[in-house]
Parts: C-alpha cells; structure tokens; sequence
C-alpha cells in the first residue's frame, strides 16, 4: 500500500527486534508500581463510602489512631481550601468532601506499619452517613424528579430548562439534515444504549509517596504520565509542582485509566503527617473497579438517511453521556466529531449532553468516546445497509472519507487510509468464507484522531559509538523498541546500540502522557528531530578535524562522510570514534527536542467478524476476527498487530459481556473480575491483522498512532453479525446471553 | 486470627466446638480467601484441615464406590482415570469450578460448604447420590449431599461438625452422568444454570434418574418431576421435551448481576435437554 | 497477634520468615521475601499474575495463606531461567507477546506448568489452560502463538536428546 513519493527500504524501521525491556519483563525484574519498597515505608489504606449519595456527618478515627503501630489518617479537613474548576474536582475525588458522591469514594486514608494494620484500622474509622438520594443510570439522571446531585454543576454550554443533571450540551453540524432526509429512499430512527466499560488493565494503581516538611516529596508511581501525576497531585496538596520528582514505574497497563489520579496525592498527605515516612498505597482490584475511571455510559439517537444506491443523504445524533459525578469527564467533546468520522455525508446534525450520575469520576479509554459513537452510527449503517440489501463495505467505499474530503467535525483530512482498509478487508479471504446456520458477519469502520502534544526528549551520544535517548513516555506496549528503532534509523547505527530510557519529571521539559496514541508518534519525532541535532553536532566535530565546511560533511551510516569530492579526501568517521573523542573535540554531544507535535494523522480502520450464537442460550461465540487498520508505517510491525488485537480484544469484551453493574442501592454489584467479565484466553480466536501503511506526512517516518482505533469497530461489528446470524438487532450493550435471548424469542412471537 | 492445624478429624471437631467467634474451615482455601481478601470475612479461628492423614486419598470403598478426602483438588480428581471413568459427570463439575490454578486448590467439601447455590461440583453429586461424611463433637454421620446446603452460604451442619469425606456409589452397569452449566464467557465464571443428570439403562430404556438444577433456586435442586419425565423412556425427543418442561417448571430461580429470571428458566430446560443426553449417550457406552 | 515460623524452600533455596496468619503466600513473597516478580492482580484468583507451584501444582499464590506452604516447594517467575531463558521467555520476547507484561510472569509460570503436563497441546488446550490467567493487552493471540512455539522448540531438544 507504501505510495510512490514516500521514502521506503529502510533498515531498522519496519523490523521486529527483540525489545529493550523484554528480559526485565519475562524474568519477573521489571519493577511496577507495587514492586518499590523504601526504608521506614509505612502501608496505606482507604476508607470508601458504601453509599451511592451520602452526607458526610462525622469522621471519628481515635480507634484507629488508638492502634500500636497506626502514624497517620487523612481526611479532606487536611487538603488546602479554596481550589477551582479541575482542580477542586480532582480533590473532590480524591477525598470525598461534604458528601460522598459514589459508592467506593474515597473518606479517608490511614497510614501504619504493615498493609494489614492499616486495612483493620481502616475498618475502625467510623463514618457516620445522612444518605442521599442518588441515580446511576444516564436516562434516569435526565428523568423529572431524578434527584440533582451537583446543584449549579451546569456550565454556560447548557441551554435553559435542561435537566438540573446537565453539565454541558455541544452542537454543531453542517448541510440542511431535513432535505437530506427527505431525499433518502429510507430513513431510520433508534436509540443506542453502551454501559460503562473499565480499562481492566491488571495492575492496580499503585504509588510510594514521600513529603517532608519542607513540601518537597517524591513519588513512584504507575501512570501514564508522571508530569501530569506532578501537576494535579501538586494541586490537590497546595504545593509547588516544582518540589515533587515523580518517577514512573514500569506499567501495567493503562489504556487511558492512568493518565489522571485517583488515590496518588494520599501517600503525600500520609507521608507528611506521619513525620516523612515514605508510605506506599497499593489499589485492591474492586477498589480499582469501584473508585478509579471507567468509561461514560451512553444513551445515543441516531437518525441516517439512505438512498436506494446506498448513498447516504443525512445523519443527525443526539448523545447523553454519564462521565460520573464530576463535570467534564464524559467524553462528548470527542463522540461527537467520531461518530461520522469516517464518512463524506452532505448534511450532519450534532448533539449531545454530559450528564452528572452517581458514578466514579469517568477517566479516558481507549479512544474515548468513539466506541460509543460508533455503536450507535455504524449499527445504524447495518441496519439500513440489511434493509436496502447492500454490501457493508460498498457503502462504506461509496460513502467514505477520502483524501481532501471535509471531516465531519470540520477540518479536511490530509492523507487518509480509510478507503485503502475497506478494500483490503474487501479482499481479504475472510471477507469470502461461507457462513454456516446461526453464523453471521459484521463490518464496521472506526476512527481516531491521534495525537501529538507537548513533548521532550533528550538524545546523548556515548563514548562507544551508542546514543541514549531519554523519553518522557512511559512505555506501555513496546514503544521503547519502536523509538530505538527510529533513532537507530536515523542515526545509521544497529538497533542494539541505542538505549531508550523513560526518565523522571527532573530529568526532561514537560511531556504528556503516553496517551491519544501519541507515544511512538510524538516522542518519536523528537527523539528524531533529537537525533538530527546530534547528527550535525557530529558532523561539526568531523569537520573540525578535517578542517573543512560543517556543510561538506554529511552522515550516513552511522558515519560522517565528506560530502562530495570538493570536501576532500577522508575516511568515514564512525559516531564511535566521534564520540570516543568528544571531550577533547568540544565536550559530550548530545541533541535535544521540545515541540508540541502537530501532523499527527487520524487512523482509519475497518473490522469484520463472524461469530455463532447457540439459538437457546443466546450465547455468542466469535469465530474469526480481521483487523484492517492504516499504520502510516509500522515502525516495529509486530506491536503494531498487538495494539490492534488488544482494541479488537477490548471492544469484544464491550461488546459482549462487560458491563458495569448498578444495584437499586446505588452500589456496583460487580466489582471482581469473577464478574466484571473481560475476554479470557478460551473466549477469543486469533486476531487476524492487516497492517495498511499509508504514510502520515506529519512524522519523518510516515507514523500515525495505532493504540486507540481499534477499539472501536468491534462494538457494533459484533451486534451486526449477531443481527446476521439471529435477525435480532440488539441496541444496547453487552449483547449478552440473556438479552440476545430475549430478543431471539421476541422475533419468534 | 488463629490458625489451627489438627490432625484428625476429632481434634479438628473439638477445636471447632469450642471456638467463641468467626470459624472457617481450610480446605482448598479458594472461597475462604477470598471472602477473608473482600472483608466479607475476618475469622477469629481457621482449622486447616490439610495435616489431617488421609484428606488428599481417592479410595476404593468395599462396596465398589469412592470415597474422596476433604482435601483433594480439583486437578487430582480430573486426573484420576478409574474415578472419571465411574463419574464423569461429578468430576466435569469439580473441574469446572475456577482456573487451572483454582483446580490446584478447591475441593469438592469446599465447594459444597461454601453452600453457593451455583456451586458447579454439587449438581453432579447430588444426582450421583453421593453422601457426605460429617464429624461433630458427638461423632460421625451421613448426610446426602443434598442436604448439606441450607441456603445461600449456609449448610446445614451444626457447631463443630466438620465434613470428612464425600462418597460416591458404585457406579454399578448401564450407568452415566453428565453436568453442564450455563455460562457467558468460556471459563472463570459462575454458573447461570447448572444441571446434573445421573441414568441407569436397561436396553434402550432409562431405567433410573436423578436430575439436579443449580442457580435456580437458593439451594441445588434435586428434581424428582425432571427425573419422572425421562424414566421409562428412550429419552426419544418427546421425553427431552417433556425434561426440559420439567426442569423450566422446576426452576424458581431470581434476577441478578449474571442472569435475569426468566433467562434461568429457558437455560434450565436446555440444559437438563442436552445434559440428559449426554449421560444417556455414556451410559450406552456409545461416548465418553 | 502472634505470628507463625514459616520454613520454606523458594526456587531452590531453603527459607524461613515469620508470618501474619492472615498473610498470603503471595504478600509472603513479595513483601517478607522480596521476590516481586509474582503479581496481584485482583487477590481473589480470577486473574492468574500471582501464579506460581507449590509442590508442583500450579496455584494462585493469592489463594494460599502463607502459613500453609511451610514445608513445601514453591517454585516462582524468579525461579525460570536457570543459566539461559527458558525457551518460553525466549519465545515471549521474540512473539512479542507482552506489551505491559504484567501478566507475564505469571502466564510464564502457568504455561511451563502446561508444558510439563502437555508437551504438544492444542491451541484450545493451551487457550483453556491460561483461561485463567487474565491478559489486557494482546488479545491472547501472540501468547498462543508464542507457547507453541516454544512448546515445538521443547519437542525438538527433547528428541535430540533422546
């Protein structure tokens, strides 16, 4: 799929070496949040609200504070007043204030001499509760009489007479929707239901903490993204950011849940008052499912037009996401510009509303909010598609954005692979195979934009001739390869001599976390932009040797060369032997890279699965799966297939079983994963990939990110094929056994 | 807490009956620990009953049935040829219960303790006839299997008795059983619906049958209407249809977090269906 | 509250340490051992990162309270490689079939647990056998793939020995 103008043969770009971290990891030495110990550390608890909606009356901890060995409780009378906006919604998350907003919110936190003494003196804090009433699901929040949680929550978005629980309202759109609809040979109206979802990564938050009196602390930390760990952990204390070195751990998964703080500032507040002893906090797995981000439940209609010829006329969404009890956490902003993404449609009509429910403060997954939005417009697709007896993909080809097309959201995409996905899933042999009875097949496009972001890097050439190339990004699937992969590219040097470090807040500029899929995409390009800076540095130490022009020296592999016989006659110098030599030629050589990237291209890709459901039970079993997704170039081809099996692997558990559990008490029923049901290994088959490469011209090696995407297509990808095999559309997730049952038997009659 | 490590049932039934507060017995551990881990539990006493000889011992009874020790995993049972051969049935439903690493650990005492209703083990049991042995502070008896759980979480043993071996029949000829269990995904979860079914044949005829339900009502179901619809049979397709009405009939189970009421009722009956001829099928001997 | 001698042998090495009666063999290893290797993912056995053998059989180490694994053999991810990877640490690496690898260790151990039972398993052996052991990232493809490679590797230098 590589185009004629776009630089292709490259060495190490496009290879699948072994990663830098992978002894570490298969050894057991890799070193994770909970993995990190200090001398006098003391072990943390948290007391969490059993209640939904709960006045805060009184907090008594003598009896814990009774206990031998017992250094410390918090309580949010211990957090600095007077904060704002995000910030004071981060406080408030952290420790719950005058009332407790969800079930599992955070009361307050206990410090002692082991884990198990501050779990039972956890239990003696004694809170007492005025309990509220609370709502959890989205449409009940919006219901009349649903009670207002957040009075005054609304912000100026919000039209008047909208629902006290309404936080925010957006709209945009363009073309008259009304004639398209009324040119359409069909049209079509339903309500889509998604439940929230967890990032379900297997290692729990975990933190060390350590603050002294002084306010200057550190932290060792799981996160995606340590300067942003710095930064609201710092506000939420009332200290400098400045003070606190935050060190990333190795991380165990993320998929956005660890790219904001939940119980992080808590070993700071702990450390402090119990005299500077460090105190490590490590998450239980329903503490995780109960107090940390889940994704935003959503209740989405859909009105698309659609001529007989498949062409379709018009669109028109209305969306109501629930991000939690705090404002500004349902992703609206982004389902809304996803949901046509992917097509060229003449007139669109946008809408959409955050409510406030009685839930955890929602945090990003996974391309957030484009798996909502595409459940609803992409099953929408289907339907019609099914109805009018047209091929999903042709309608796709015919309706697709292309190169130059204006996205449904405003801007006009540049270079694009939408078009290239659909015909390699097209033409893929799974897209032939003949389905047996109770088998269906399901296609879906999807869309993310990417990102870029603030970014820093550092690149030092060493005395042997290797670079190390410090990185501000955590690497979360392999990215230390990917980066090392580019620097070695660029630097003409073997892939094993550049070392590719994640390093701490006091070691680089600020840099965002690794996440909109920005990591290989945006600390690569300045990892290469650092490589450059190096490069002609070096060039510059050949040239002073050669006493010749900087500019008649150029390098290629992995060596200065004089450019051209007018420079004169003289062996290649090796960066070996540059750097062998660097103290005596100008001191060490190092390169250096700050940008906010921009030209991060969106990634396009398009699902298709088969899967059989048991007529009986309702039970779906997927049979095969194909991943077609546009790359841009795959840098280390084989993460490239993992992060679009792992979105396709999340987006079936979404699809088919996971779901957040509310009991009428306003408490999730379903806190374990004995019961917060992600795929096991028995549920899936292989993941069939196709890597499309068609370059981004924003990044020096044509990258576009390829983490978040593939998340998307399988929600309704997989209620299509379950329509395919059944007749029964379900509309609202998980389409689990019971539902797709009850919908089987009411085709019956 | 205290942790105790008798070693004989005697002691073990003598230190239970003298505890004032929380007791737990250990067995495989893999529903204690994780209650103690959740908090739905801090026991003042824990009697590991692993020290106690003879709990990890499959044998032979004289009357050609087996008796199983307390302590004997999973993964032992499902390795055990002679034992699958007999009961394969009560063996697919201890194997069923957790992951490989689970199988390390649980028990089929354990399972049945733990008095869940969705127990997968218990189904399997109670249609082979198993019966358990408890020891209490006045000595040994017998109790059906089916009569340990008294609800959800609870049994029906009194303070100090402990169980001290399963039991199960001779398999005697003609014989087969069979459990399945409805779940969502492929493994680690619990059972929607369980169903059990344990036949004798006499030519093509089914000539005995126990039927067990579970997760359809607060304890497993020993289903005497299941079992009248498929004696006297061929187990031809009207008599499967007149079992899964039985089992549909039989089921009064409620709506939770892993399945709605009504969704239990339509499994039961598909379920005591399939489950029914799978035993017939390994009673003819014409499958495993 | 009193606290029980444990006396172990952990990889090979004879070790002893004293025990909450409450603590697991998992807070156990890692917090009086300091063999962080083993995980927790969830403390209830639904996830697999705190497997490990004991005696042999492969467990949740979550699952186990410390006190009980007092005379017996556990065997954890610190234990695998010996002079080189074992070769399904070798094939990990090469499949890239970790992205987090948190989840590794304890696949790792369960599936040379496998390997030892079952030196040529299916692909839906294999699959059931690790159902149990939860991974997010990979979509469970390139742990299948890697497994049975060096499942085949295994067969290979076993033959060659024979």
């Amino acid at each position: 799929m590589a185009r004629d103008d776009v630089k292709t043969g490259y060495k190490y770009v496009g290879t699948r070496p072994n990663r830098p971290d992978g002894l570490d990891k298969v050894t057991g030495r890799a070193r994770y949040g909970a993995d990190f110990s200090l001398p006098g550390m003391l072990w943390a608890a948290v007391v969490r609200s059993p209640h939904a909606h709960a006045r805060i009356v009184k907090i008594d901890a003598s009896k814990a504070l009774a206990l031998e060995g017992v250094k410390a409780v918090v309580t949010r009378a211990d957090l600095p007043t007077g904060l704002t906006g995000e910030d004071l919604n981060l406080q408030d998350n952290t420790l719950a204030g005058e009332k407790a907003l969800y079930d599992g919110h955070a009361v307050a936190a206990v410090a002692a001499t082991s884990q198990l003494l501050a779990q039972d003196a956890a239990r003696l804090i004694e809170v007492t509760y005025e309990v509220l009433p609370h709502v959890t699901d989205v449409d009940a929040a919006m219901a009349p009489g649903a009670p207002v949680i957040r009075p005054g929550v609304a912000d100026y978005s919000v039209p008047e007479g909208m629902h006290g629980n309404v936080a925010r309202y957006m709209e945009f759109g363009h073309g008259d929707v009304e004639a398209g609809f009324a040119a359409a040979d069909l049209v079509r109206e339903h309500t889509y239901k998604t439940e929230a979802t967890h990032q379900g990564y297997i290692e729990p938050h975990a933190a060390v903490g350590q603050l002294g009196e002084d306010g200057r602390g550190e932290m060792w930390v799981c996160t995606q993204g340590h300067w942003y760990i710095r930064r609201m952990s710092a506000a939420v204390l009332g200290i400098e950011a400045a003070n606190l070195r935050v060190t990333p751990s190795e991380i165990g998964g993320g998929f956005g849940g660890k790219t904001t703080i939940f119980m992080e500032p808590l070993t700071l507040a702990l450390s402090k008052k119990a005299g500077g002893r460090p105190v490590k906090l490590v998450m239980s797995r329903s503490e995780v499912l109960r107090a940390t981000g889940p994704t935003a439940s959503a209740s989405m209609d859909v009105k698309i037009g659609m001529k007989k010829d498949g062409t379709i006329t018009a669109g028109q969404v209305f969306f109501r996401m629930q991000g939690g009890a705090f404002p500004g956490m349902s992703p609206i902003g982004e389902a809304l510009p996803c949901a046509f993404a992917c097509y060229d449609i003449p007139a669109l009509k946008h809408e959409a509303v955050e409510v406030i429910a009685n839930r955890p403060k929602a945090a990003a997954y996974r391309a957030p909010g484009s798996p909502m939005a595409a459940f609803a417009v992409e099953s929408m697709v289907d339907e019609l598609c099914r109805e009018l007896g047209l091929d999903p993909i042709e309608v796709r080809l015919k309706n697709g954005a292309k190169n130059g097309s204006k996205s449904s959201y405003g801007p006009v995409y540049n270079v694009i692979g939408l078009q290239e996905t659909l015909e390699a899933a097209k033409a893929h042999p799974n897209y032939a195979i003949p389905l047996g009875p109770n088998q269906g097949r399901g296609v879906a496009s999807g869309f993310w934009f990417n990102h870029g972001g603030e970014t820093s890097v550092s690149l030092a050439v060493g005395e042997d001739g290797t670079a190390t190339v410090m990185i501000g990004t955590p690497d979360i699937g392999g990215s230390r390869a990917s980066i090392g992969l580019m620097v070695a590219e660029t630097l003409g040097i073997p892939y094993e001599d550049v070392r590719v470090n994640v390093v701490e807040t006091g070691a680089l500029g600020v840099n965002e976390p690794t996440h909109g899929s920005r990591a290989t995409f945006a600390s690569g390009k300045a990892a290469v932009e650092a490589a450059n800076q190096a490069i002609k540095e070096m060039c510059k130490r050949a040239a002073a040797e050669w006493e010749i022009d900087a500019e008649a020296v150029e390098w290629k592999d992995g060596a200065a060369h004089p450019a051209g016989p007018n420079a004169g006659k003289f062996p290649p110098m090796t960066i070996g032997e540059i750097g062998s030599k660097m103290g005596g030629s100008g001191g060490p050589i190092s390169g250096h890279h700050e940008v906010t990237a921009g030209g991060y291209g969106a990634s396009f890709g398009t699902h298709v699965v088969d899967v059989e459901v048991d007529p009986e039970t309702g039970r779906t079993t997927v049979l095969r799966y194909l991943v077609v997704q546009d790359a841009g170039t795959a840098i280390h081809p084989a993460y490239v297939e993992g992060q679009y099996q792992g979105g396709a692997a999340q987006g079936i558990g979404w699809a088919l079983n996971e779901e957040y559990v509310y009991g009428p008490d306003g408490r999730l029923q379903n806190p374990v994963f004995l019961d917060y049901r992600i795929p096991v290994a028995s549920d899936l088959p292989m993941i069939d990939t196709v890597i499309v490469e068609v370059p981004n011209p924003g990044h020096p090696y044509g990258v576009r990110g390829v983490g978040e995407t593939g998340i998307t297509p399988p929600l309704p990808a997989i209620a299509s094929a379950i329509a395919g095999a059944t007749g029964a559309r379900i509309r609202s997730l998980p389409c689990s056994p019971p539902k797709v049952l009850a919908a089987i038997k009411a085709l019956k009659g | 807490m205290r942790y105790h490590t008798p070693t004989s049932f005697a002691d073990a039934a003598a230190i239970a009956a003298g505890t004032t507060g929380t007791l737990r017995f250990l067995a495989g551990g893999t529903d204690v620990l994780v209650q103690m881990r959740a908090g739905m539990v801090q026991p003042d006493d824990l009697i590991d009953l692993k020290h106690i000889p003879g709990v990890d011992k499959i044998e032979r009874t004289a009357e050609g049935g087996w008796r199983i020790g307390v302590a004997v995993p999973g993964i032992v049972l499902g390795g055990h040829a002679e034992l699958v051969r007999d009961w394969p049935g009560v063996v697919e439903g201890m194997n069923l219960v957790g992951s490989t690493q689970v199988q390390g650990r649980a028990t089929l005492a354990g399972n049945l303790c733990n008095g869940s209703p969705a127990a997968d083990s218990v189904p399997g049991m109670v249609a082979a006839g198993a019966v358990a042995t408890v020891t209490g502070p006045n000595g040994t008896r017998e109790i059906p299997v089916e009569n340990i759980p008294a609800g959800p979480g609870k049994t029906n043993l009194a303070k100090g008795e402990v169980i001290s071996a399963i039991t199960l029949p001779p398999r005697g000829k003609n014989g087969g059983d069979a459990y399945l269990r409805f779940i969502p995904r492929t493994e680690m979860d619990i059972a929607v619906v369980g169903c059990a079914v344990n036949l004798r044949l006499d030519g093509d005829k089914v000539v005995e049958a126990r039927v067990a339900l579970g997760a359809v009502a607060p304890t497993v179901l020993l289903s005497e209407a299941c079992a009248k619809a498929i004696i006297g049979t061929t187990l031809d397709d009207a008599a499967l249809a007149a079992l899964a009405k039985a089992a549909e009939g039989e089921a009064k189970p409620i709506s939770d977090k892993r399945g709605t009421k009504e969704f239990r009722i339509d499994v039961a009956g598909v379920l005591a269906r399939r489950a029914a001829k799978i035993a017939y099928d390994r009673a003819k001997g014409t499958s495993k | 509250m009193s606290k029980i001698h444990v006396t172990t042998t952990v990889n090979g090495d004879p070790v002893e340490f004293l025990a909450d009666p409450r603590e697991t063999l998992l807070d156990a290893l890692r917090n009086h051992l300091d063999l962080t290797g083993t995980k927790e993912g969830c403390g209830t056995g639904d996830c697999g990162a705190c497997s490990v053998t004991v005696d042999g059989t492969l467990v949740c180490s979550c699952l186990m309270l410390a006190a009980e694994a007092n005379g017996k053999r556990v065997e954890t991810i610190e234990g695998m490689a010996k002079e080189e990877l074992h070769p399904l640490q070798r094939k990990f690496i090469e499949h890239a079939a970790l992205q987090c690898g948190f989840c590794t260790p304890g696949i790792l151990v369960a599936a040379k647990a496998l390997l030892e039972r079952n030196p040529d398993p299916t692909d839906t052996e294999v699959r059931y056998w690790l159902a149990g052991n939860l991974c997010r990232c990979t979509g469970y493809d390139k742990i299948i793939r890697a497994v049975q490679d060096a499942a085949a590797e295994m067969r290979q230098e076993h033959r060659g020995a024979a």
